[in-house]
């Protein structure tokens, strides 16, 4: 384990697994999540198989106060609905509890006070950050200025990897493995921070990737170039239905107005992707239709009541997942018979 | 053929990239207002480099922390300096792997920008051949034709 600063150029063991801010709070040496390669691939399968674990807690069905005592911030500069209401949800329902930054208007950032200030003074307050942000590299400046370890819920344009974790769980419910799947990634790939940390893991596990996308909007050449240079079979197409037969899952995203600079370039790419239920007509039977929400018109509502469409059970395993992560990067250990009798070992 | 005569006191920078000495004086704050003589030759041959740039700054002596700078756009640069006419120093530039506050994200909407940060602006070198630099907070790979503007 690397104790200091956190640097791409000196990668640990196989170049996965890097800790991303090791710090010490609290006496215990911790660590944050900023990008999904801060876990290794080992890593990542233990998080979903403790998720696993704590199905039954997550749905209410067990009481497993492992985080009793425990307190995490919520700090969304950016709305949210999913993320920051799942990282709640995550800690209360074993046992924790969260404290909110709130509506940011409300809050001393109006009054100028810098993100690192702000880190550092939520800091003392908590045990665990979860943190989204409009400006890219936020969650890893956080990091630098925290004690506690900060979890990324979104930078700017950036890494969104609790969206992986659920992400992956989903695809593994439904396959049940996510090992050398074929999977077509669809629609903002360029400012799109869910679709940046699915594909790295994706590729990882020995995936292909189809990527389709309006010219505008394809996914960051140095993206493409970490993926490539992990080996991976990349396709990019401007034609979704085409991808539809051979696909094992087909990963929706909203094309995001609110990332656009300029109106005219949002109007030109608007609902150029739509997915309706006559669509997946040609489809391999297992395939399954993810979207990491909101969506606009990308997804029609036919898809809700198809075989396919995964979405919903994604949001919700956003709670599962986060638990998991959030015993893993708090040390607690989750016991194997966690879903029965509250979990006693 | 010598295009360049000695000087006394001062630095010489030699192994610059062909067509960079302009930017390399512009780095090191080097413009018209100077009273003593700078002198510059620009797609000399090389036997190292093929063509390069050669710069002379009279009563003038780099230290490391400019050096550090002259990395991102000279990195094989060899640095001398001259004391009464002889070399009494010779001074490589290093390019390390983490560029600490030399230069600021290209990436305007990087969280290093946001003002009164005082975290250290950082740069990872991602390849040397070419210069490949990225952000660390970010990640974005930097624009290299804009890092001169982004110097600190």
């Amino acid at each position: 384990m690397k104790l200091g600063h956190w640097s791409l150029s000196q990668p640990l063991g196989n170049g996965y697994g890097r800790v991303a801010a090791v710090k010490r709070g609290r006496g215990v040496i911790l660590a944050s999540l900023i990008t999904i390669d801060d876990l290794s691939n080992e890593d990542i399968l233990a998080i979903l198989d403790d998720a696993e674990l704590l199905l039954p807690a997550a749905k209410g069905e067990v009481y497993l106060p492992l985080l009793q005592g425990k307190l995490l911030g919520n700090l969304f500069f950016e709305p949210s609905t999913r993320t920051r209401m799942s990282f709640e949800a995550a800690m209360k329902r074993l046992g924790g509890d969260v404290i909110n930054l709130g509506d940011v208007s409300s809050s001393s950032v109006v009054k100028g006070e810098t993100l690192y200030d702000t880190i550092r003074m939520v800091d003392g307050y908590v045990d665990i950050i979860a943190m989204r942000h409009p400006r890219q590299g936020a969650a890893q400046y956080a990091s630098d200025s925290a004690e506690v370890p900060i979890l990324n819920g979104g930078d700017g344009a950036g890494h969104h990897p609790t969206q992986t974790l659920l992400d992956l769980f989903t695809i593994r419910q439904a396959h049940g493995t996510i090992e050398g799947l074929n999977v077509a990634l669809v629609g903002d790939l360029r400012f799109g921070r869910t679709v940046h940390s699915l594909s790295h893991a994706l590729v990882r596990f020995g995936c292909s990737l189809t990527l389709i996308s309006p010219d505008s909007l394809r996914m960051p050449s140095e993206i493409i170039d970490d993926l490539q240079a992990l080996g991976a079979t990349i396709t990019q197409s401007e034609n979704l239905k085409a991808a539809v037969p051979d696909a094992d899952v087909i990963y929706m995203t909203r094309i995001q107005k609110e990332r656009f600079p300029d109106e005219d370039e949002y109007q030109r790419v608007a609902g150029i992707f739509k997915l309706s239920a006559a669509d997946l007509a040609p489809s391999k039977g297992g395939m399954i239709v993810m979207h990491p929400l909101p969506r606009v018109d990308e997804v029609a509502p036919d898809v809700d009541t198809t075989v396919h469409a995964r979405y919903f059970e994604q949001a919700f395993n956003g709670v599962v997942t986060r638990m998991a992560l959030i015993c893993r990067l708090l040390g607690v250990a989750v016991p194997q018979n966690a879903g029965t009798n509250g979990g006693e070992s | 053929m010598r295009r360049v005569t000695a000087i006394n006191n001062g630095t010489v920078i030699d192994h610059i990239p062909a067509g960079c000495a302009i930017t390399v004086l512009k780095m090191l704050g080097v413009d018209g207002g100077r009273a003593t003589p700078v002198t510059l030759a620009m797609n000399v041959p090389s036997a190292k480099m093929g063509l390069k740039d050669i710069v002379k700054i009279e009563d003038r002596e780099v230290n490391q922390s400019e050096l550090d700078k002259l990395a991102l756009v000279a990195p094989e640069a060899s640095v001398a300096i001259i004391r009464a006419y002889s070399v009494a120093e010779k001074l490589q530039v290093n390019l390390a792997d983490d560029v600490v506050n030399v230069a600021a994200c290209t990436f305007v909407n990087c969280a290093s920008h946001g003002p009164r940060e005082p975290l250290p602006h950082h740069l990872i070198v991602h390849g040397r051949e070419p210069l490949q630099l990225r952000c660390h907070y970010c990640g974005r790979e930097q624009d290299m034709d804009s890092i001169v503007e982004n110097l600190l």
